[in-house]
C-alpha cells in the first residue's frame, strides 16, 4: 500500500536548499524573491483516483528531489482535487489560477477535464503541462500554452501497429477499447497504421465505459490472429482476467493505459507475454529513471508507472524552462516559448523535444510482459526514436482528415 | 454456434451473480421499505476485506472461501450497527434514510480508497475452480459456471430460512403487517436489524464471490448499484423467486443485448426497466406495487 | 417573526453588497455557484419536498438544457435564441419526463426517474453528432445582457443573483397559491384529494412543468458560468448530489434547499482545499445531519433554536415564547 501524501500545501524552501541551489545552478541574472507557484489539477477521490494519485506522486519525487526549488527560485506546490468532474476542473483552475496566482499548472487528468478548461487557460495566459490525450488540443485545435510531455492518443499506437505488422506479423485483428474519445483516437491510429503495413482491422468492439463483464464482447473475438486493447485505469486488469477465463489465446497488444506499468504489481498470470507501447518503460536505463525508480520505491513503495513517470517529466520541463529564462516566470508568454524550446536528453522516458504544437516527439518503447524473479516486468524489446503525434504521415495530410473517432477510420467490409 | 453457447452459459452464470447482489437488497427493501442505496458499497467493502485476506495483505494469507466467510460476518456486523445506531430513528422517513444511505456510502468509498489505495486488487481464482469445463462443443471457466452453483445454494438456503423456519415466518410476519406483528409478540425491531445485516452480509459474500471475476477497484460501488437496481425493478421486491428469475433474466439481456446491439450498449438495461416500470410497476413476481 | 424578516433582510443586504466584502475574485465565483446550484435545488424541492416525488433524474433535464443552449451556440444562433430554445425544448423534455414517470409514485417514480436520467445520459455519451460525446461542447462566450458582459465575474455573479431572487420569489408564491397548497395536499392525502374532485395527475404534472422550467433556468447559468458541458453532468451521482442538497437542507421547506445547495458546493470547492478526504466528510456531515436534525438543517436547526429559546424563557420564569411559524 502506498504512503498518502496526507498535507496539501506545500511550502518548502529551507536556506540551505536555496544556498545550495545557487550553487549548483548558474547564478541568474535577476534573483527572483518570489516563489515560483506550481499548481496541480489531479483526482484525488471515485474512480480516477487511481491515476490522480500516481500524478502527484510523480511530480512531488520530482520537487523533493530539486528541494522544491528550480533554477534558484523557490517553488510553492498547491494540489487541487477536481472530483473527476469537468465543473470541478473548471473551479480549481480558477482556485489555483485567481486566488493562489500559480505560474504554471501541470495536469488536469482526463481529456474532457482539458477540454472543459482549455479556453480559460489561454484566456488567462497560463501554461498548463497536462497527460490528457485529447488530441485535437494539438492538432486540429491548438492551444498556444499547452505543452505535452507523454504522448497523444494514438502516438502510442503507431509504433504499437508497426510492430504488430512487422515484428509480430500479424494480419488480422480486432480492437477493443472502451466507448469513449480516448479509446477512438487509440484504436483509429492503431488501425491506420496496421492497414498501411498490409494488416486488417476485421472488427472494432466498443464497451461502455462501465462495463463490469466483457464476456459479450470476448464472445466475438475469432478468426483472427491478435488484439488490440485500449483499456485504461483499473479496466485492463480485469479485460485481462476476463479474456484469459474466456480460453482466448490470440497474442494481446495494446498501449500506454493497458499495459502500463503500475499496474504490474496487480497483474496476474493472464497477462503475460502481451506487448504495449508506452512512452514510458521503467526498466530504461537512464540516469534520472534510475534516481526516479529509487525515490518512488523509497518514498511511495512502489513502481512507477506512466502517470507517475508523466507528471515526473513535466516537473522537468518546469524546470528546464525555468534555467532558459533565467528564474522569470512574470512574461507567461516567453515563458511559455521557452519550455517549447526545452530539449532533454537524460529524463525518465529518455530523450525530449517539442513539435510546433506543443506536443512531445520522443522515444517510445514496446514491451513484452514477462515473469522475472516471480514479479512481473515489462521487457523492453524495441525502442522507437523521434516518435511524433503525426508518425510517418504528412503533417498537412494528416491535420486534413478528421480526428480519429469512433467510425474513423472506417471498417473495410 | 459457440458464440450463442458461451453467451447463454454466461447469461446464467452472471445472472448468479447479479442474484447474491440483489438479493440482499430486495430483502431489505421488501421487509424494511427502504432503499439500501448503501448496497453498492457493501458489495465493495466484502470484496475489499475478502481481497485482502485471499492476498495476504495483513500478512496473513487464507484460503478463498474462509475469507469470503470473514468478509460476510464483518459487513453484516458493521450493517447490523448502522440499522440500530442510524437506520433505526428514522422509520418511514424515506428522504433521511436516502440522505443516510447516501452519507453511509461516500464514506465508505473513499474509506476504502483511504486504506486500499486507487490501484484495483485482483483476487485469485480458487485453486480448486480453476480451468475449464468442457460441455461438449463449449468450454467454459470452472469458477463461473461454480458461481450459478453458489447462486442455487444461497437461494434455496434464504427460501429455506424465509418459509421453514420461525424466524422466517416473523421476518413475513414484519413484511406484511408489523404493527400486528408486534401484538402478537415479535420483537419487529430485532427482527429489521437481522434482516439488514444478513441483506448487508449477502452484499459482501457477492462482492468477494465476484472478486475473482470483477477484480476490486475504486468505483466498484457505482457500477454495481444500478444493476441491483434494475434486478429488483425487473424481478419484484420482496419476493425471493421474482429476485433469482430477474437475475437470470438481466444476465439474458446484458449479455445479448451488449453483443447484438452494440450501438445501444448504454440503453440495453435501463429502457426494459422503464418498459416494466410503465407496464407493470410490480415487477414480474413483485407483490405490491412499490 | 420579526427576528426572522431581520434575519433575512441582513441576508439580503449581504447578499447585494457580496462582491464589495468577499475578498477575491474566486469566492465571488464560488458565490454564484451556490446559487445556481439553490435554483436548481429549489426547483427539485418542488417536487421532493411539495410534491412528494423524489426524482433521480433531474440532472438529466439540467443537461438537456445546457446542451440545447450549447448546441444552439454551435450552430451559431446568439445568445436570445439559444436560451428561448432552450427553454422550449427544456418543457418539452420534462412535459415527456413528467408524462412517464407520474405514471407512478412512491419508489415507483423514483426508479423511472432513475431510469429515464440514465437514459439521458446515455444519450450524452453516445449521440456524438448533437453532443460531441464525452468530449462534450464548449460556449465560447457569455451573454451581453444590455450591454453588460457577464464575462466578468462580479457581473455574472449579479446576473445571477437577480435569477436567484426571482426564482425563490417564484417558489415561494408557488407553494403560497392555492395550486401550491394543492400540491401539498397530494403528497400527504393524495386518495382524499382525488375524492375532493381534485385532479391530482395534473396538479403534479404541472408541478413537473415549473420544477421543469426551474431547472433550466439554473441549467442556463451553469452552462454559462462553466462554459462547458459533458455526459458526467447528467449521471447518476450528479441527480444524487442535487437530492442530497435538498434533502440535508430540508425538503419542504423554502430556505432548506439553498442552505444544502450552500453546503455541498463549499465542502466540494473551499473544503476540499484544506481537507484531503472531503468526500468522507461530505457523508459523514450528511450522517451527522440525519442523526441530530433528520428534518434537515434550516428546519432543525429552528427546532433547536427554538429549544433554547423555551429553555431560556422558562428559566428566567417568563411565559414562553410566542407561536412557532413554520420557516
Amino acid at each position: 500500500m502506498s504512503r498518502k501524501i496526507t498535507r496539501r500545501k506545500f511550502i518548502v524552501g529551507t536556506a540551505a536548499g536555496t544556498a545550495a541551489a545557487t550553487f549548483n545552478f548558474p547564478a541568474p541574472a535577476i534573483a527572483q524573491a518570489a516563489p515560483f507557484k506550481l499548481g496541480l489539477l489531479t483526482v484525488k477521490t471515485g474512480p480516477l483516483a487511481q491515476g490522480g494519485i500516481q500524478m502527484e506522486q510523480g511530480i512531488v519525487t520530482f520537487l523533493k528531489e530539486k528541494n522544491y526549488t528550480f533554477a534558484g527560485r523557490k517553488v510553492e506546490f498547491i494540489s487541487a482535487d477536481t472530483g473527476g468532474s469537468p465543473a470541478g476542473t473548471k473551479t480549481k483552475a480558477q482556485e489555483l489560477i485567481e486566488r493562489d496566482k500559480v505560474d504554471t499548472i501541470v495536469g488536469p487528468l482526463a481529456a474532457f477535464e482539458l477540454l472543459a478548461i482549455t479556453d480559460y487557460i489561454a484566456q488567462q495566459k497560463t501554461p498548463c503541462l497536462s497527460l490528457a490525450a485529447a488530441e485535437d488540443l494539438t492538432q486540429r485545435r491548438p492551444n498556444p500554452y499547452f505543452l505535452r510531455a507523454s504522448a497523444t492518443s494514438s502516438q502510442a499506437m503507431h509504433p504499437m501497429a508497426d510492430f504488430a505488422a512487422k515484428e509480430l506479423k500479424l494480419k488480422r485483428m480486432i480492437t477493443i477499447s472502451e466507448d469513449f474519445a480516448f479509446g477512438y483516437e487509440q484504436m483509429g491510429g492503431f488501425q491506420q497504421t496496421f492497414e498501411d503495413n498490409g494488416g486488417r482491422i476485421v472488427n472494432k468492439l466498443w464497451p461502455p465505459i462501465v462495463t463490469p463483464d466483457y464476456t459479450p464482447y470476448l464472445a466475438q473475438i475469432e478468426g483472427v490472429d491478435g488484439v488490440c486493447q485500449g483499456f485504461a485505469g483499473s479496466n485492463p486488469l480485469r479485460f485481462m482476467k476476463q479474456y484469459a477465463a474466456a480460453g482466448l489465446k490470440y497474442p494481446v497488444v495494446t498501449g500506454e493505459t493497458g499495459g502500463d506499468d503500475a499496474l504490474l504489481r496487480s497483474f496476474g498470470d493472464e497477462a503475460l507475454g502481451m506487448y504495449s507501447c508506452c512512452p514510458y518503460t521503467l526498466d530504461l536505463n537512464t540516469d534520472t529513471n534510475k534516481r526516479f525508480v529509487a525515490a518512488m520505491n523509497k518514498d511511495y513503495g512502489v513502481d512507477p508507472g506512466f502517470y507517475c513517470a508523466g507528471l515526473y517529466v513535466n516537473g522537468m520541463v518546469v524546470e528546464a524552462g525555468l534555467q532558459k529564462t533565467s528564474g522569470k516566470s512574470d512574461d507567461k508568454t516567453e515563458f511559455m516559448k521557452a519550455m517549447k524550446s526545452v530539449s532533454l536528453t537524460d529524463t525518465p522516458r529518455g530523450p525530449i523535444k517539442f513539435d510546433n504544437f506543443g506536443n512531445v516527439i520522443g522515444d517510445f518503447y514496446v514491451r513484452h510482459l514477462e515473469k522475472a524473479n516471480g514479479k512481473f516486468i515489462n521487457k523492453t524489446v524495441k525502442v522507437y526514436h523521434n516518435v511524433s503525434q503525426f508518425w510517418t504521415y504528412d503533417e498537412k495530410k494528416f491535420l486534413e482528415q478528421p480526428v480519429y473517432s469512433r467510425n474513423y477510420p472506417p471498417l473495410k467490409s | 454456434m459457440t458464440f450463442w453457447l458461451v453467451l447463454t452459459a454466461n447469461s446464467i452464470t452472471f445472472g448468479g451473480l447479479l442474484f447474491l447482489l440483489s438479493a440482499g437488497f430486495s430483502l431489505i427493501f421488501g421487509l424494511m421499505r427502504i432503499p439500501n442505496l448503501t448496497h453498492g458499497s457493501l458489495f465493495m467493502l466484502g470484496a475489499y476485506i475478502g481481497a485482502t485476506f485471499v492476498i495476504g495483505m495483513l500478512g496473513v494469507k487464507m484460503n478463498f472461501w474462509l475469507a469470503a466467510v470473514l468478509a460476510t460476518l464483518t459487513v453484516a456486523f458493521l450493517g447490523a450497527l448502522a440499522e440500530r445506531m442510524l437506520l433505526r430513528r428514522l422509520p418511514g422517513d424515506q428522504l433521511a434514510q436516502v440522505l443516510v444511505t447516501l452519507g453511509l456510502s461516500f464514506m465508505a468509498a473513499d474509506f476504502c480508497l483511504l486504506v486500499w489505495g486507487g490501484d484495483p486488487l485482483s483476487v485469485a481464482t480458487p485453486p480448486e475452480l480453476a480451468g475449464f469445463a468442457r460441455l461438449g462443443v463449449l468450454v467454459f471457466p470452472n469458477y463461473r459456471l461454480a458461481i450459478i452453483v453458489i447462486a442455487v445454494i444461497v437461494a434455496i438456503g434464504l427460501w429455506l430460512l424465509l418459509d421453514r423456519t420461525r424466524l422466517g415466518a416473523m421476518i413475513r410476519a414484519g413484511v406484511d403487517d408489523p404493527d400486528m406483528a408486534r401484538v402478537v409478540g415479535v420483537r419487529v425491531s430485532q427482527l429489521f436489524t437481522i434482516v439488514f445485516a444478513l441483506g448487508a452480509g449477502l452484499a459482501a459474500f457477492a462482492g468477494i464471490i465476484g472478486g475473482p471475476i470483477l477484480s476490486v477497484y475504486p468505483g466498484l460501488d457505482q457500477d454495481m448499484l444500478p444493476l441491483a437496481l434494475v434486478v429488483v425493478i425487473l424481478g419484484g421486491s420482496g419476493s425471493l423467486l421474482g429476485s433469482f428469475v430477474g437475475s437470470i433474466i438481466v444476465g439474458f439481456i446484458y449479455n445479448f443485448g451488449q453483443a447484438l446491439l452494440p450501438e445501444l450498449a448504454y440503453f440495453v438495461l435501463f429502457f426494459p426497466m422503464l418498459l416494466v416500470l410503465l407496464l407493470r410497476p410490480q415487477g414480474l413476481f413483485g407483490r405490491h406495487v412499490p | 417573526m420579526s427576528g426572522r424578516v431581520f434575519a433575512l433582510g441582513v441576508a439580503f443586504v449581504a447578499l447585494v453588497t457580496l462582491p464589495y466584502w468577499m475578498t477575491g475574485v474566486y469566492y465571488i465565483n464560488v458565490a454564484s455557484q451556490i446559487l445556481f446550484y439553490a435554483i436548481f435545488a429549489l426547483a427539485l424541492n418542488v417536487l421532493v419536498g411539495y410534491a412528494g416525488l423524489v426524482s433521480l433524474g433531474h440532472a438529466g433535464l439540467f443537461g438537456v438544457t445546457a446542451y440545447a443552449t450549447g448546441y444552439m451556440l454551435q450552430l451559431g444562433f446568439g445568445h436570445p435564441m439559444a436560451i428561448l430554445v432552450a427553454l422550449v425544448i427544456s418543457l418539452i423534455s420534462v412535459a415527456i419526463y413528467a408524462v412517464l414517470s407520474l405514471r407512478s409514485t412512491g419508489i415507483g417514480f423514483i426508479m423511472i426517474t432513475l431510469a429515464l436520467g440514465e437514459i439521458l445520459w446515455g444519450l450524452a455519451y453516445r449521440w456524438i453528432s448533437l453532443t460531441g460525446g464525452d468530449n462534450g461542447l464548449s460556449l465560447k462566450t457569455r451573454p451581453e445582457p444590455f450591454g453588460y458582459s457577464l464575462s466578468d465575474a462580479t457581473a455574472f455573479y449579479y446576473a445571477t443573483l437577480v435569477i436567484f431572487l426571482l426564482s425563490l420569489a417564484a417558489v415561494t408564491v408557488f407553494v403560497r397559491s392555492p395550486l401550491g397548497a394543492a400540491l401539498m395536499g397530494t403528497r400527504d392525502q393524495a386518495r382524499r384529494m382525488s375524492a375532493l374532485g381534485y385532479h391530482v395527475w395534473a396538479i403534479r404534472f404541472y408541478a413537473c412543468l415549473f420544477s421543469g422550467l426551474l431547472t433550466a433556468v439554473s441549467a442556463i447559468l451553469f452552462v454559462y458560468y462553466t462554459q462547458f458541458i459533458s455526459p458526467q453532468t447528467l449521471g447518476l451521482t450528479s441527480s444524487a448530489e442535487v437530492l442530497l442538497m435538498v434533502i440535508s437542507g430540508g425538503a419542504g421547506t423554502l430556505l432548506g434547499p439553498i442552505f444544502g445547495a450552500g453546503l455541498v458546493v463549499i465542502v466540494k470547492t473551499v473544503v476540499s482545499g484544506f481537507i484531503e478526504r472531503w468526500n468522507f466528510l461530505l457523508g459523514a456531515i450528511f450522517v451527522a445531519i440525519v442523526i441530530l436534525m433528520p428534518e434537515g438543517l434550516v428546519p432543525g436547526t429552528a427546532r433547536l433554536w427554538r429549544l433554547a429559546r423555551r429553555k431560556r424563557a422558562r428559566s428566567s420564569k417568563a411565559i414562553p415564547g410566542s407561536a412557532e411559524a413554520k420557516p
